[in-house]
């Protein structure tokens, strides 16, 4: 063991970085949803709400170690989520093509998110602004998977030292 | 006057962590002091009223890269020799 490292990688850290992980959790994941979810009113959206979250991935791999890590997150899953993200992007866009790509057809509908911005000064409206909304979870999707992959990967593979 | 020296100190503080980041032996220390580097900026581009990029700089500056970077030294070395390397 070189100097004052962390106990060996595979047991993960002490029992008092595995259980504030553990409590870190759920206000971790709850951010992220709400930045992600209220990408169109406030700052944020999909890139960093989805940064967000996957930095909870990062977080349980350090604090619980190789093994642990390795076995309950699934690198196809991941791979899965962000090609659903991608996907559902792409589609939203090319949904537009009756007029344009990219064109916002749910704003001012009856459908999703389709909620006339009422004039002047107000608080901002969940219910709004068509797409938007769902391009962001579709960012924050595949952001959070893709880093997600990119951190267990980065953590799984290669020799220890 | 309140706003100019609450940035001054921020300013400052981003000066020194970045120059013990640097000029460090112990590269999980400098990778620390990289984490509280990108919170005070995080911090700064609060005060200039750009919320949506300290939020950026908060989730990928100090908590992505902090994790990537330990990992890195984990899987390599964690003291900087003599030589530089």
């Amino acid at each position: 063991m070189n100097k004052g490292m962390a106990p060996r990688e595979s047991e993960g850290m002490t029992p008092i970085i595995k259980t504030v992980a553990l409590a870190l959790a759920v206000p971790i994941t709850v951010f992220g949803l709400y930045i992600i979810a209220h990408g169109h009113l406030t700052p944020g959206g999909g890139f960093p709400g989805g940064a967000v979250i996957a930095t909870l991935v990062a977080l349980f791999l350090i604090a619980f170690g190789k093994d642990i890590g390795a076995r309950a997150l699934n690198k196809k899953m991941f791979s899965g989520l962000e090609t659903v993200g991608l996907v559902g992007f792409a589609l939203l866009a090319f949904l537009g093509l009756g007029s344009s790509f990219f064109n916002n057809f749910l704003a001012n509908s009856p459908g999703l998110f389709g909620m006339a911005i009422p004039f002047g000064p107000n608080p901002g409206f969940m219910w709004t602004a068509g797409t938007i909304p769902l391009m962001n979870l579709a960012i924050g999707l595949e952001v959070f998977a893709a880093l997600s992959l990119i951190i267990i990967l980065f953590f799984t593979e290669g020799e220890d030292k | 006057m309140i706003f100019e020296v609450v940035q001054g100190v921020l300013l400052l503080g981003i000066v020194a962590t970045a120059f013990k980041a640097l000029n460090n032996k112990d590269l999980l220390v400098g990778t620390i002091f990289l984490a509280a580097m990108s919170l005070l900026l995080s911090a700064e581009f609060y005060l200039l009223q750009a919320p949506d990029v300290a939020i950026a700089e908060a989730a990928i500056g100090a908590g992505l890269s902090t994790a990537i970077f330990v990992m890195a030294i984990k899987k390599t070395k964690r003291w900087e020799d003599e030589k530089g390397n």
